[in-house]
């Protein structure tokens, strides 16, 4: 049999996919919702929130993220009786899943929280105004006006994370997780057939990494409806254009 | 001041080979670049769905797969051609160098398409029109006009492309290239301290991420010299 190598192994694939699917969905979870105050502390007038912040972002994303997961899973193995002391080793260090995971929301979260502080900017200073025109505390102009816009803004940018994340996840293969890719190096060294292996898991993930990209384009069409031309009208200069995914494709 | 048990050279050669790489990588970007741009705004259909297909493979297949199966792919792609070529078996090693250069640099050539596309179609198209009406014939006004223009829209895209670039060398340790990343992994391994030579790597990442900000800083400035700001 020709495909053999992938045919007679479809299930450990499958079982691979749903790991780096179930990384990707819970990091990026997790990051969104860590995301939101990060981004807005990054903005906060008080140099005590704002600096702290803008060191853990630097950080995050001024380094490879497979230094960082190495980082984390290798070199908590340098501290064993410590973090054992306190009940950090056996059940969260010693687990490869634990320290992906935590490798991986601590990225996505330096990441989108930056998008979410350029799509704040972004928010037109009037509607701003307007919120504070009601009498709208702090809170609840973020709340109502503010994250809302923000969020719109931010989708575009938000899309090529999600991507971008669902791909650095095969990063944990390198720390012994049976993810996509290391059921492949798994298999290649079962079967020796690498390129039939790696271009068949290479097109599964252009697949579903295509599949992310009309995700969000749909998401983001739901949410310009109020931008668009009325059915029959004529179009109007200044609707919002559908943002092409592939010119921001640099992060 | 922390003991590195005589192993502090390792962050010396690993730094040295990763900036190496990185700059190496350089031309490759720009040149695929280049020619993946010209191939996408191209009229000629084959060469537009060439460009097409290279940045969605590119743009849909993570890094790491693409490292593997192009560092491999290729020696013995050039194998089965030299062994062709000359009727005999031919074994070859492509150095881990080399083939990291190419690979990263195929790979990041597809980034800086969609920067010089963009770049492009920045540029007033009234300045071609102007070009032209001098008398210059395309390819001209294209080298005297369109591409020094062109540049000044590029610089910040492609600096983010440096940006990316070099902290993906660190992936090249999978093919043993013994760059930063690789060698702290020696280190580490040798004196049993992962967090101390992770560490270290990780602050030598973030110094050079810190001088090319503040070279890209000033990069930009300099390009855009000589054009008036709001």
């Amino acid at each position: 049999m020709p495909f053999s190598a992938i045919i007679d192994n479809l299930d450990r694939f499958a079982w691979g996919a749903l790991l780096t699917i179930e990384l990707t969905v819970i990091s990026l979870a997790i990051g969104l919702v860590c995301a939101v105050p990060v981004g807005i502390g990054r903005l906060s007038r008080s140099p005590i929130i704002r600096w702290p912040i803008y060191a853990y972002m630097f950080v995050f994303r001024g380094t490879p993220l497979i230094a960082q997961l190495f980082l984390i899973y290798y070199g908590s193995g340098q501290f064993v009786p410590q973090l054992r002391a306190i009940g950090l080793w056996d059940g969260f260090f010693r687990e490869p899943m634990f320290c992906a995971l935590l490798a991986l929301v601590l990225n996505t979260t330096a990441y989108t929280a930056e998008i979410l502080r350029g799509a704040i900017l972004g928010v037109p200073t009037g509607e701003i105004e307007a919120a504070k025109a009601f009498g709208m505390s702090r809170l609840l102009q973020l709340r109502r006006v503010v994250l809302p816009r923000a969020f719109r803004i931010g989708l575009p940018a938000y899309t090529n994370e999600v991507v971008f994340l669902f791909q650095a996840t095969s990063l944990v293969s390198l720390i012994t997780l049976l993810d996509l890719v290391g059921v492949a190096r798994d298999v290649i060294s079962d079967t020796f057939r690498a390129h039939q292996v790696w271009i068949f898991v290479g097109a599964v993930y252009c697949v579903i990494s295509y599949l992310l990209f009309w995700l969000f384009g749909q998401l983001e069409y739901r949410w310009s409806a109020h931008l668009r031309a009325r059915p029959g009208a004529a179009a109007k200069t200044g609707a919002a254009p559908a943002t092409e995914a592939a010119t921001a494709m640099i992060r | 001041m922390i003991d590195f048990k005589g192993y502090e050279w390792v962050f010396w050669e690993g730094l040295q080979v990763t900036l190496a790489v990185g700059l190496s990588c350089i031309p490759v970007v720009v040149v695929m670049g280049l020619l993946g741009a010209w191939a996408k705004l191209s009229g000629n259909r084959v060469a537009r769905s060439i460009g097409y297909t290279y940045t969605t493979i590119v743009r849909g297949v993570p890094e790491l797969v693409l490292i593997i199966e192009i560092y491999y792919g290729l020696t013995e792609a050039l194998q089965l051609l030299l062994s062709a070529a000359s009727g005999g078996e031919i074994l070859i090693d492509i150095d881990p160098f080399t083939a990291g250069t190419i690979t990263l640099g195929l790979i990041y050539g597809a980034f800086a398409t969609e920067v010089f596309r963009g770049a492009y179609l920045a540029v007033d198209r009234g300045q071609i029109e102007a070009a032209r009406a001098f008398g210059m014939h395309e390819k001209l006004a294209f080298v005297r006009v369109v591409f020094p223009q062109m540049m000044r829209f590029a610089i910040p895209g492609l600096g983010n492309v440096w940006m990316v670039l070099i902290k993906a060398t660190a992936l090249m340790s999978v093919i043993q290239l013994p760059e930063l990343m690789r060698m702290a992994d020696v280190a580490a391994r040798a004196v049993r301290m992962p967090f101390t030579f992770y560490f270290g790597a990780i602050v030598i990442y973030l110094a050079i991420t810190v001088v090319s900000l503040y070279g890209l800083r000033h990069g930009e400035i300099w390009s855009n010299r000589g054009i008036r700001r709001a």
